[in-house]
């Protein structure tokens, strides 16, 4: 006799769901990109909250380092708490609300998502490299695909316009050279 | 004129529902992008190998939607489009930044926000992505200095928008920018059926219907156009206490009960006050300025005020009282006007101007008197253009330093421009 298999209904155990249509997700997004604006008259961005982070570590370590950084200063100087600015909370609800889509779509699982033709340790190397480059850009353009190239966007700021071809830019530029990570 | 609502626009601990309205908006954030299939490097790379464009559809669909319907907010005047953060415009550090960012796109697979979207459901790649995220800032902050010129001032443009760019109406850059996205969903649809051997046969028909909506909408933004400068004039309100009630009182109201025009006393004490950071603005002609102004007033003519005024809304900190003056008070107060209509906060007017001014502090100068009587007119004759270089240009703090005068400066303290954004 052979009995269907058991799919456990638990929580952690979802059947997982297929992604929404790209449009779709881009409407949603559109709206909360809207209503951030609407409602408080900033937009998105997650890059500033890394950089603020680290601004606390940095202090807590060494307080006199900060005094002698002035990028650091303006954050973290003084009695300044770094974590004291709006896009920290948004960080921390990025990452709530990341975790509960996979969550309630069946997606929460420990994996490595790569191309077919390299190791998991290759990619775990080139994410963290790729982090490291994309958030000394995003610092240096003073804000990511979310802080320029989403939110200056829909404002149209010329500079964020300017930022998001640059991103496109750079990443068309090198996907020839590094094809082989991903195909 | 309502939104954004003013108590929302920086966190506070004073008002703990900010904390909680960021975060529910960040929520959303992560929510949407997570579903949207940004969790997986797969998805986010192949939109750079033509196999599918899904980062562009939801990126450009994102923008396009967020756009039409922040400037439709701003056409039927209930968003004042003076309060919306927009990034300054840097050019130069924008166009290496963003190559940079285009290197670690594609070599890590992810963006900062994507890869929260990643690490929080579990793949290891968007933790890695996420942890070199914190070392590649921190390496950031530790270089900063040694470019930090180039960094704060090449291509620096301020607030900058696309309209200004083509000198276009902005509801036609709307329909452009809408018009654009469209074509370009169509080329990745192309794109996708070619390179990445997709059926689009099974896309949804309600797309093309959505796209008639985009457009429909950004053609109803540019026939209401943007408000004009009568219509955000008119809704400017100031709150004040007057005989004990607490009353918003409109423009022309606040400048009828004189509770604008502040007297050269309060001006001189204020320059004096820790906690003010003192703009004086001098709106009268050069060659005005450059006979008899008070030392420290930066000479703004008039009719050269409007292209200040995105920096005025960007530059100083938020603590700053901005005091316009002229010979009397006429073109301070045309000024003024243009000022509180375009949301610049803390404005005020030197009352009875320089001619008020200098009959308070010039007591020692043996200036003549004009014969000149008409308005807005110098009342003194001055033997040379020494601009700031007489005595009452810089009255002495000890010499004034018991002044009677009404205190109408009320600190309106609105965002911190400097500070927001992602930086």
């Amino acid at each position: 006799m052979t009995t269907a298999p058991v799919t456990k209904k638990s929580i952690f155990n979802r059947p997982e769901k297929a992604y929404v249509h790209p449009y779709l997700g881009g409407i949603i997004l559109g709206i909360v990109l809207f209503l951030a604006f609407f409602l408080t008259g900033n937009g998105l961005g997650s890059s500033g909250a890394t950089s603020r982070i680290d601004a606390l570590i940095v202090d807590s370590i060494s307080p006199s380092h900060v005094d002698n950084n002035p990028y650091l200063l303006k954050m973290a100087g003084g009695d300044k708490n770094p974590l004291d600015d709006w896009i920290l909370p948004v960080f921390i609800g990025a990452l709530l609300g990341g975790f509960s889509s996979g969550l309630f779509n069946g997606r929460l699982k420990f994996m490595t998502t790569k191309g077919p033709n390299i190791s998991n340790r290759t990619r775990w190397l080139m994410a963290f490299l790729g982090g490291t480059l994309f958030l000394y850009g995003a610092r240096m353009a003073r804000g990511c695909t979310s802080g320029q190239a989403l939110s200056g966007g829909a404002t149209l700021s010329a500079g964020s316009w300017v930022v998001m071809f640059a991103i496109f830019g750079g990443a068309y530029g090198l996907a020839y050279f590094v094809r082989k990570l991903w195909n | 004129m309502n939104f954004p609502l003013p108590e929302f626009i920086a966190v506070s601990a004073a008002n703990p529902w900010t904390y909680v309205l960021f975060g529910v908006i960040g929520f959303a954030f992560g929510f949407a992008l997570e579903m949207s299939g940004f969790g997986d490097s797969r998805k986010l790379a192949a939109q750079f190998y033509f196999t599918e464009l899904t980062v562009l559809k939801v990126m450009f669909t994102a923008i396009v939607t967020a756009m039409v319907l922040l400037f439709g907010a701003v056409g039927l005047g209930i968003l004042d489009f003076s309060q919306v953060w927009v990034n300054p415009t840097y050019l130069w550090s924008g166009i290496l930044g963003g190559l940079i960012m285009g290197v670690g796109f594609i070599v890590g697979g992810f963006c900062p926000t994507t890869s929260l979207a990643s690490a929080s459901t579990g793949k290891i790649d968007g933790m890695f992505f996420m942890l070199g995220g914190f070392v590649g800032a921190f390496l950031f902050g530790e270089t900063e200095q040694y470019f930090t010129q180039w960094y704060n001032n090449a291509g620096y443009f301020g607030r900058l928008t696309l309209d200004q760019v083509f000198g276009i109406p902005m509801g036609w850059v709307v329909l452009l920018v809408v018009l654009m996205a469209l074509f370009m969903f169509w080329g990745s649809e192309q794109l996708e059926r070619i390179v990445g051997k997709k059926d689009m046969s099974k896309e949804p028909k309600l797309r093309i219907a959505g796209a008639g909506v985009l457009v429909a909408l950004a053609l109803g933004i540019v026939l209401i156009g943007q408000p004009s400068f009568e219509q955000k004039y008119s809704k400017v309100t100031f709150n004040r206490e007057i005989d004990g009630q607490k009353v918003a009182v409109d423009a022309d109201t606040a400048l009828a009960k004189r509770l604008m025009q502040i007297t050269p006393a309060e001006v001189f004490k204020t320059k004096y006050t820790q906690s003010i950071n003192l703009v004086m603005l001098d709106v009268r002609p050069e060659s005005d300025y450059n006979l008899y102004h008070v030392n420290g007033a930066l000479n703004v003519p008039l009719d050269k005020l409007s292209r200040i005024i995105p920096d005025l809304l960007t530059e100083p900190p938020s603590n700053s009282v901005f005091v316009l003056m002229s010979n009397d008070e006429t073109a301070a107060t045309e000024a003024w006007k243009l000022l509180v209509a375009s949301s610049v906060p803390n404005v005020y007017i030197l009352e009875g101007g320089i001619n008020n001014w200098i009959a308070f502090f010039g007591e020692g100068e043996d200036f003549q008197s004009a014969s000149s009587t008409d308005d807005d007119q110098l009342k003194y004759i001055f033997p040379a253009a020494l601009g700031n270089n007489y005595e009452s240009c810089d009255p002495n703090p000890q010499e004034y330093e018991d002044l009677d005068f009404e205190a109408k400066i009320k600190l309106e303290l609105k965002r911190d421009k400097s500070g927001g954004g992602c930086g």
